[in-house]
């Protein structure tokens, strides 16, 4: 007597044979699906340049994952992530060939070097922005003002590469520019509704939020990272406030700048955050006292870039110190 | 920190126990033929005690326990030993296995009694009994009954917890013995009880199962101190470690057996097998599988004789439908995908599920991006990303000091990743792996 043949139609696989529904990809466009509002808003703010500006970071994005990635890496969505989150990072004015090379920077020099998607440890958009800034510190710093109507484009959009872009478009300053520089606060009634100058994601707070609690909802995002920026910042901000009533509030300290966009998007990029809910506190709590620090004491008017870089390069750390205690084996109890 | 009845992380898998939780328990026919493995209990395999030619009756024994942690093999069926050879076994392997014609003319009714009947006997004759028995863990790991009926010698036993979780999606098996059958289910644990001399027992059944609770209160004697704990419904609830905290809010050490804090765990189907021994006088030769599935055309509670081929069962359950695409013997989490259907029912089988094609898992996996959904899921609080990352580049070492160990592989983390990366079966290899260099080390 023998065995018959194997089923034909059957698969063998390891268990366990079932699978939450959720998957990468899937996630990855729920992100993108999240920042649609973001960049409909900066579009009514700062007109079709914010559009062209974003595009040209998602193209420089998906060029550079064409290129560098393994096949078939542009489906996960990560890349249009990466576009489009730098996008935000910018002025409506900078010339679009700039951002495109910032994007194809973050794609090739923040992830695909790494290893591709997973690897990295900084996050690309905000390594294709420290890139920006390093290699074109004039043009994104030169922040159009809102209004204007849709159509007319800000700046130097068209400029051509490598010429010297020519500062004529009407500018001003970004709030925390302001206060910086020339000792000036701004309205917080314009700060969380948008009406000032600043990078595309600057200025608004409540659609970044409302995003961000939608992938909250969905489980796409770990709240404990915002929540614990947005604390952090706001307590050690109002602390500073009550000592030295010349720094600014917490509320001015929470809508100004790039901090929302950061905590929300920027800081919770899955890859570069700790993986641990400890660590996403610790990970938090370093992130908001550097952009303090930074903004109160540093040079720069807005450090939430540098403030995240510096906290995911402590991610690995933060990890191993963070790990939970494995069933069973209490402090003091002989293994 | 004490969690009343329950356990943190886990995850929520579909229930889908829908399909069988409400179908009375019915008896399948006998097979034409029986397939028996002398492997089928943690151990050492049984010693064949029979040859081809020999006509056996319902209950003979086929082959003897080989040592203390083993025990025998029955016949399901009176009939002819057709022969015997190497076999597929629903692990994946080829095992040594008595084949049996099963005798359409013979009455099968029971001769007198195999086992004794369990007033006035020792508790040494007890385990005696039930090994003779063949009486083994119902839950899936087949770990031989008796052992645990002995526990070790300078160990106290306080607590007897019975395992009525059935956390493993599709599986009703438990649920429906303790539905239909609680007295047997009483009586058994009253025979567990007495045995090891403990006065206290819990028996753990998760909220999903309300008909099987309120049978059990119904059921339980005044003169025994039995509480009827009903438990979040979650995966692993029904993992010893796991329900040891839920019951007692005491973690077992890690590396330790439930003996250390003074526990004893014993599943509801093996309680119920041993009160069945006693009651019939019949050895452990059929056994309750739920047929289930959405590749199933006829799912069904079923008392099936042990050593009827996975083809037999399925043919009488009408069959699978189009669209069935994975054979699993257990539940899906942590049951055995089948390559072949010649494989038989063995007594550790608590089920057989056909999965659908829309229900398994996809080819296409993704790297991990440390969205940290595992560790949230891990019920002994693991970090299976970073030992994913570390079976992916064979650091087995690196692995075992990260406990590995302690990785049951229930596969949580392989049901939440959204990169689909198989880390449960990454980890069950790391852990062959780690054996093979300390058996090469000793």
């Amino acid at each position: 007597m023998s065995p018959g043949p194997i089923a034909p139609s059957l698969i063998v696989t390891a268990s366990p044979h079932v699978k939450a529904p959720d998957s990468t990809p899937k996630i990855m466009w729920h992100v993108v699906l999240s920042l649609v509002p973001v960049v409909v808003s900066a579009a009514w703010f700062f007109g079709v340049s914010a559009l062209l500006v974003i595009l040209a970071a998602s193209l420089g994005a998906l060029a550079a994952e064409r290129a560098f990635g393994r096949g078939g890496t542009l489906a996960d969505g990560s890349a249009v992530i990466t576009g489009l989150l730098l996008g935000l990072t910018l002025p409506a004015g900078l010339p679009l060939w700039m951002a495109c090379l910032g994007g194809a920077f973050g794609i090739g020099f923040g992830k695909s070097v790494w290893g591709g998607l997973g690897q990295n440890v900084f996050n690309p958009a905000l390594v294709g922005r420290a890139f920006l800034q390093a290699a074109f510190p004039v043009a994104i710093t030169t922040w159009p003002k809102v209004g204007g109507g849709f159509w007319s484009l800000a700046g130097d959009l068209f400029a051509f590469p490598f010429t010297h872009p020519h500062p004529d478009a009407i500018t001003s300053a970004t709030p925390l520019g302001l206060l910086k520089f020339e000792g000036k606060s701004t309205a917080i009634s314009d700060l969380v509704f948008g009406a000032h100058g600043g990078s595309l994601g600057e200025t608004l707070g409540l659609v970044i939020l409302a995003g961000g609690a939608y992938l909250a909802i969905r489980g796409y995002l770990n709240w404990r990272i915002p929540a614990s920026i947005l604390l952090t910042v706001a307590l050690a901000s109002a602390l500073l406030h009550v000592v030295d009533p010349q720094k600014p509030d917490a509320y001015f300290m929470l809508f100004s700048g790039g901090l929302v966009l950061g905590a929300v998007y920027m800081a919770t990029d899955l890859v570069t955050s700790p993986v641990t809910n400890g660590g996403r506190w610790v990970f938090g709590v370093g992130i908001g006292l550097l952009v303090v620090v930074i903004r109160v004491w540093g040079g720069l008017p807005e450090g939430v870039m540098y403030a995240i870089l510096f906290m995911n390069a402590l991610v690995p750390f933060i990890n191993r110190a963070t790990q939970p205690r494995v069933f069973g084996t209490r402090l003091g109890v002989a293994q | 920190m004490r969690l009343a009845f329950g356990f943190r992380h886990g995850v929520h898998p579909p229930e889908e126990k829908g399909l069988t939780q409400a179908l009375p328990i019915r008896r399948m026919p006998f097979p034409d033929d029986l397939v028996l493995p002398l492997r089928q209990h943690a151990g050492n395999p049984a010693k064949l005690c029979v040859k081809a030619g020999d006509y056996v009756e319902r209950g003979d024994t086929i082959a003897e326990a080989d040592g203390f942690i083993s025990v025998p093999i029955h016949a399901s069926a009176a009939g002819v030993v057709s022969d015997v050879g190497w076999w597929p076994h629903p692990d994946g392997s080829m095992a040594m296995a008595v084949h049996i014609r099963v005798d359409r003319y013979a009455p099968q009714v029971q001769r007198p009694r195999l086992v004794p009947k369990w007033e006035g006997l020792t508790p040494d004759e007890v385990v005696k009994a039930v090994q003779q028995a063949g009486v083994v863990g119902l839950g899936g790991a087949a770990f031989p009954t008796h052992v645990k009926l002995r526990p070790p010698k300078g160990s106290v036993v306080h607590t007897l917890i019975i395992n009525g979780a059935e956390c493993e999606p599709y599986l009703t098996s438990d649920h429906r013995t303790m539905a239909e059958y609680p007295a047997r289910v009483l009586f058994g644990i009253r025979v567990m009880m007495q045995t090891l001399g403990v006065k206290k027992c819990v028996v753990g059944i998760e909220r999903n199962k309300p008909d099987a609770i309120e049978a059990m209160r119904k059921a339980v004697p005044r003169d025994l101190d039995v509480t009827i704990l009903p438990l979040t419904v979650k995966y692993p609830q029904g993992a010893e470690k796991m329900l040891i905290q839920a019951v007692t809010g005491v973690e077992v050490p890690s590396g330790k057996l439930p003996v250390m804090v003074g526990v004893v765990v014993q599943n509801v189907g093996s309680v119920s097998a041993i009160a069945e021994v006693f009651e019939t006088g019949l050895p452990l030769i059929e056994r309750i599988v739920t047929v289930s599935g959405h590749g199933l055309r006829r799912p069904a509670n079923l008392i099936v004789p042990v050593g009827t081929k996975l083809r037999d069962l399925l043919a009488f359950c009408d069959g699978l439908t189009p669209d069935a695409a994975e054979v699993i013997v257990g539940g899906p989490m942590m049951g055995l995908s089948q390559a072949n259907l010649d494989a038989p029912v063995i007594k550790g089988t608590t089920g057989v599920v056909v999965l659908a094609g829309r229900e398994t898992r996809g080819v296409k996996t993704y790297p991990c991006i440390h969205c940290g959904r595992c560790l949230d899921a891990c019920p002994v609080f693991l970090n299976p990303s970073l030992l994913g990352d570390l079976a992916r580049v064979g650091r087995h070492e690196e692995m075992a000091e990260l406990h590995l160990a302690d990785c049951m592989l229930c596969g949580s983390c392989a049901f939440v990743c959204p990169s689909n990366i198989p880390l449960a079966q990454l980890f069950q290899a790391s852990k062959t792996a780690l054996k093979r260099v300390q058996a090469g080390a000793a």
